[in-house]
């Protein structure tokens, strides 16, 4: 049961203001989106169409604080047959992007901050990868973690450092 | 013709076999691949997190490339969209290109100048050598072979960002790269399906069951290889195949190719050079078929 007495109606225009979020209102709520999604298509979980209609409801914290936006794969199949131009994957991306300024990160994409912080990318590159490189006649990488950190710095990204006991996935 | 080579994160410590085989092709077909060592991450895994960062990122390296007067080439297709991503987002004249040049200038103290153009090799390949050319070094016969070409998302989508080049619904390219080697492309169903890769950490028995949905579509269609053009999928398809067939109670052994180590094989440069030792699921049943008596035979 949604009560309107906790529906936050700036929800929507709040979206719409982020990058990526802009054509949220265009929604007409056909399921094309949906019909077409192939994580939806191995599991109910995940569902645009549900959630961007929640996100027009102003259902705020639930969608931020839910497990499902970060299940688009960013395959842009309904980007490219959505027939209002929603853009959906920038969509939730741009929903995530505020989820995550709300203290809502999962501890994968955190991991992902501490690797870059620490390497420049998203996977070490130590004397034994160069070793192994080298073998089969590749030049050496090197990393260059000052550029990227001042990036993650002026972003703020940096903050959300630090959660080491999170096994990494990939 | 030369460009900056990108290799991304995943290419130069798990995916080599991609990366020797890109390198030696180019080198056979005269495209200078030139090292910028300051190169970093994309800025893709960031993304969700904080887009702003991850097009800061992206700008980093198109700076880099710019400084050096370089278009760059890509290998990973999620990287080449999020440099594409930043350098459409950096030459239009709205609000947040102004904001991400401030941001630029911040924490790098540089411009970018809109100059550099980011291309995947094999849109390289299709584009700047064209199959004509590429058919004029063809040696060796693979016509023995039955390919399952796999696009991915991210070298055809969003398709308003790569200016419509190619139908995402219908794409081509990648199928005649591979007819030209001589080889026969399959098709099969679901081929514009997504590897799940975008989703292995967040849910990984979702993203599985995505990469084996593909896998059980090529088998029914009696594919010999999957030919891929991103180093994401193959940690999908080929990494994870072992995984999938225990998971499932199935067996795939379904080789996995990179499209230069199949366009290197039809070039008649010979396999090793190609780092096709170093694919994970075995070649050996494929290259016997190729080179029936053992010996490497060219027309």
């Amino acid at each position: 049961m949604i009560k309107s007495n906790q529906l936050d109606p700036d929800f929507k225009s709040e979206i719409s203001k982020e990058p990526g979020g802009e054509h949220l209102k265009r929604c007409f709520s056909c399921g094309t989106c949906t019909a077409g999604c192939p994580v939806r298509d191995i599991t109910e979980k995940y569902n645009p169409r549900k959630i961007i209609r929640m996100a027009i409801l102003g259902l705020r914290d639930e969608v931020l604080s839910s497990d499902f936006i970060w299940l688009c794969s960013s395959c842009y199949s309904c980007y490219e047959r959505c027939p209002q131009d929603v853009r959906i994957p920038e969509l939730m991306n741009a929903i995530k992007n505020i989820a995550v300024r709300e203290g809502y990160l999962p501890g994968a994409y955190r991991t992902q901050v501490d690797l870059l912080w620490d390497h420049g990318r998203l996977l070490e590159i130590s004397d034994f990868e160069n070793e192994e490189r080298q073998r089969h006649g590749l030049p050496p990488i090197y990393e260059k973690v000052e550029g990227v950190r001042r990036i993650l710095k002026v972003t703020g990204v940096d903050k959300l450092r630090g959660s080491r006991e999170n096994s990494r996935e990939e | 013709m030369r460009y900056a080579l990108y290799l991304g994160c995943t290419i130069p410590g798990r995916v080599l076999n991609y990366e020797i085989s890109a390198r030696r092709v180019a080198e056979g077909l005269g495209i200078e691949l030139v090292d910028i060592g300051d190169f970093a991450c994309c800025g893709f895994p960031v993304k969700a997190v904080n887009r702003h960062a991850a097009l800061l990122m992206a700008a980093r390296n198109l700076i880099l490339a710019e400084e050096n007067g370089l278009n760059i080439c890509t290998l990973c297709s999620a990287c080449t969209g999020m440099l594409t991503e930043a350098n459409r987002e950096l030459r239009e004249n709205t609000d947040l290109a102004l904001r991400l040049n401030q941001g630029i200038m911040e924490s790098t103290g540089r411009r970018y100048h809109g100059r550099v153009e980011v291309k995947h090799f094999a849109r390289v390949l299709y584009e700047d050598i064209g199959l004509g050319r590429i058919k004029e070094r063809i040696v060796v016969d693979l016509s023995e072979l039955n390919l399952a070409p796999h696009y991915g998302c991210h070298y055809l989508k969003p398709s308003d960002m790569y200016h419509h080049i190619e139908d995402p619904e219908n794409p081509e390219s990648l199928d005649q790269l591979i007819e030209v080697t001589g080889a026969h492309s399959i098709h099969y169903e679901g081929e514009n399906q997504c590897c799940g890769g975008g989703i292995l950490a967040m849910d990984e028995e979702t993203a599985l069951a995505m990469t084996k949905g593909k896998l059980d579509h090529i088998k029914a269609a009696h594919g010999d290889a999957m030919v891929l053009i991103c180093p994401f999928c193959d940690i999908m398809y080929e990494f994870n195949q072992r995984r999938i067939e225990r998971a499932f109670t199935t067996e795939f052994k379904l080789p996995v190719l990179f499209y230069p180590q199949i366009l290197g094989l039809a070039m008649g440069i010979p396999p090793e050079e190609l780092g096709l030792h170093l694919n994970r699921v075995k070649t050996r049943h494929l290259m016997e078929r190729v080179f029936p008596s053992e010996e490497r035979s060219s027309k």
